[in-house]
């Protein structure tokens, strides 16, 4: 099963279970959308899968005014860079809803986020942090097949608005032999790899890319603990605090721009609350302050790469 | 339009009924206007003067209970007809933790999304593919039949994307949806001629294949009728409708503004003339009303003003101490996986 299978299921068990439930997007119904996230849910649950019009902004307004009577829609945006279109729908109308009216908006947003070779400036987007800026949003990055499952149920079970950022890279490259999983509740992160002389911080893609970085550093005698969010909003600070209380040592990885964003939220929220904890300055490796650029040599020095992941380690743990 | 004259709409009761909300509107909105030049009103305050006929006229069309109605900036009046308690405006205005907004919000942004009526956000346009959604969530569960959703809009509010693209997706979707543009001939300060290009904005609706209509939105029979007709022709199985009504806005943008941009022959003009005169002519004229009830129900409304205002004023506001600051529902940490039960 791979992670996009994940996708597929999770969606064809809410369907199947929950007749709040519909799906909402470009090309998804009779297609099965661009990735095929939606394949043959349209003809097994008919008059619940629909085609969107190109109108990303109408597409958000039209599932808030569906869960403010009583439905569960699940939006899937094509890309995430084209969730720009539709930010004023999902930061001012969802997001603030709950807060002003009482009233919860449980609609699901998928995000197809991150990079792939070739994607270019607008498709290769991470907007996780502009929507965990944000009150009023639940921002969820699954890094494993597991999680694109379980994270999504858990998603559209929520009463709030849920961002829920699955990259593309992951998609089918990213297989398992099942979505059985540990089952954490969103909110929690995971320890993927325990270590005990630097804590990874990551999330989504770069889980994989941290993972490998640590392999390659254990052949030099290092140990890296690699944590995964699973969710940047809500943050678990607490699993943060305590890896880096084992290691002292703090780099965090993302793949968005490098201006703010979770990574600077984690480093920003460890030093205020763990500065004795640390034993050097905490890090940062995002992707770099340019446009995604369209060649894959191009992309792959753009955004944290094992070696780049490494490089940033040695220079953590060289304090 | 000929034709609308003779449709239920038309009857005594519904015109008195209309009357009444926009009435009740401008006495409460003149006390709102009180209360803010005497720096009793934190924010700003934005009136519908002028444009109580038009928004009146859709709220008493439409069914409370059923129907689903997003008033915008200017409809105190189309609140009031779809069944807005009075004190719902006073408590929010004056920032009472007893409203509906309990001070997080304020003015116009208030609304009861459990009763057909969501709150608008300032984002012109918003509004419309939300009620879209409710209305396709009906549908979906198999309740749509007799029922309508309607919007109010401005000129302004024609140039957003959000229009643009809520109205299309109302119309592939064949919606039941009335979107009624009160073109006040100013966006805040901004003429008409500096906001679109076309001759009348109804033309608009021939490009999205959906049925439009211009009204003199002065013109209380007019648009009884016309409204009406629009609403019901949508209730029927018609799909959306565009009613674009022509008007001037009798005030300035919100109570801060003096509105001295408007030309002095627009104001003086055919639509500077003020729909509760000529609704009040228009039903004396044809023995809807008296003039004394008229004077009685202006006393009523007077009161249920002073009312609503006082009350408000007695309440508490909001304590930031003991302000709950969470945006969301959820409370994290959550104790275990939603699905681990569903999975097993």
């Amino acid at each position: 099963m791979t992670y996009i299978d994940a996708i597929r299921e999770a969606q064809e068990k809410l369907l199947r279970e929950d007749d709040r439930v519909f799906l909402y997007g470009q090309d998804i119904a009779t297609f099965g959308g661009a990735f095929k996230a939606t394949k043959g849910l349209a003809e097994q649950f008919p008059n619940r899968v629909f085609d969107a019009p190109i109108s990303e902004d109408a597409m958000i307004g039209m599932a808030v005014g569906a869960a403010i009577e009583g439905m569960r829609p699940i939006v899937e945006m094509q890309f995430a860079d084209f969730s720009s279109v539709a930010f004023n729908q999902i930061v001012n109308q969802a997001a603030t809803h709950f807060y002003r009216t009482g009233m919860p908006i449980p609609i699901t947003v998928r995000l197809p986020s991150g990079g792939t070779p070739g994607s270019g400036p607008f498709h290769s987007q991470s907007t996780e942090g502009i929507y965990a800026q944000y009150p009023g949003l639940v921002v969820l990055t699954p890094a494993t097949v597991s999680d694109a499952y379980h994270m999504l149920l858990d998603g559209v079970a929520l009463d709030d608005p849920v961002i829920y950022c699955e990259h593309k890279f992951l998609y089918r490259w990213l297989k398992a032999k099942s979505i059985n999983g540990d089952h954490l509740p969103i909110g929690q992160a995971r320890i993927t790899r325990p270590g005990k002389h630097a804590t990874v911080v990551a999330y989504s893609a770069m889980v994989h890319e941290a993972v490998r970085a640590a392999e390659r550093l254990q052949q030099d005698g290092w140990e890296i603990e690699v944590v995964d969010l699973r969710s940047v909003k809500p943050l678990d600070l607490d699993t943060i605090l305590a890896s880096v209380a084992r290691t002292g040592r703090l780099l965090a990885v993302g793949e968005a721009f490098p201006w703010g964003g979770v990574t600077a939220e984690v480093v920003a929220r460890v030093t205020e609350e763990g500065f004795h904890l640390l034993d050097a300055p905490p890090q940062r490796l995002n992707a770099r302050d340019t446009p995604v650029p369209y060649h894959p040599k191009l992309w792959a020095a753009h955004r944290p790469t094992p070696e780049s992941i490494c490089e940033a380690l040695r220079k953590l743990l060289s304090f | 339009m000929q034709s609308f004259a003779d449709g239920v709409v038309m009857n005594r009761d519904f015109l008195r009924s209309v009357f009444q909300s926009m009435l009740r509107a401008r006495i409460l909105e003149n006390k709102l206007s009180s209360l803010y030049k005497a720096g009793k009103i934190v924010g700003g305050v934005y009136l519908g003067r002028g444009q109580e006929a038009v928004s009146a006229t859709l709220g008493t069309a439409l069914i409370q209970g059923t129907d689903f109605f997003a008033p915008l900036i200017r409809d105190q009046a189309g609140r009031t007809a779809f069944g807005e308690p009075m004190i719902d405006c006073t408590r929010t205005y004056l920032g009472s933790v007893e409203g509906p907004m309990r001070g997080r919000d304020g003015n116009i942004h208030r609304g009861r999304p459990e009763m057909g009526m969501p709150a608008m956000i300032s984002h012109l346009g918003a509004q419309v593919p939300v009620i879209a959604g409710m209305l396709f969530a009906k549908r979906l569960q198999g309740t749509l039949a007799g029922r309508v959703g309607a919007t109010c809009i401005g000129d302004g509010a024609t140039s957003t994307g959000a229009f643009h693209e809520g109205l299309n997706l109302a119309a592939v979707e064949r919606l039941p949806m009335v979107v009624v543009v009160g073109n006040n001939q100013f966006a805040y300060s901004t003429p008409n001629h500096r906001q679109f290009a076309c001759a009348d904005l109804v033309e608009k609706a021939r490009g999205y294949g959906i049925g439009g209509f211009s009204v003199d939105g002065t013109d209380l029979l007019a648009c009884a009728s016309v409204i009406g007709e629009a609403v019901r022709r949508a209730r029927e199985g018609g799909g959306p409708q565009l009613v674009v009504a022509h008007l001037l806005r009798l005030s300035g943008h919100g109570e801060h503004d003096d509105g001295s941009y408007v030309p002095a022959e627009i104001r003086g003009g055919h639509y500077g003339r003020d729909c509760i005169e000529v609704a009040m002519r228009q039903l004396v004229e044809n023995n809807h009303a008296t003039v004394d009830e008229i004077l009685a129900w202006q006393d009523e409304f007077s009161d249920e003003v002073q009312r609503a205002v006082a009350q408000a004023q007695q309440e508490a506001v909001p304590d930031p101490y003991h302000e709950d600051w969470t945006a969301l529902a959820t409370r994290f940490p959550l104790s275990e996986s939603i699905s681990q039960s569903i999975a097993q």
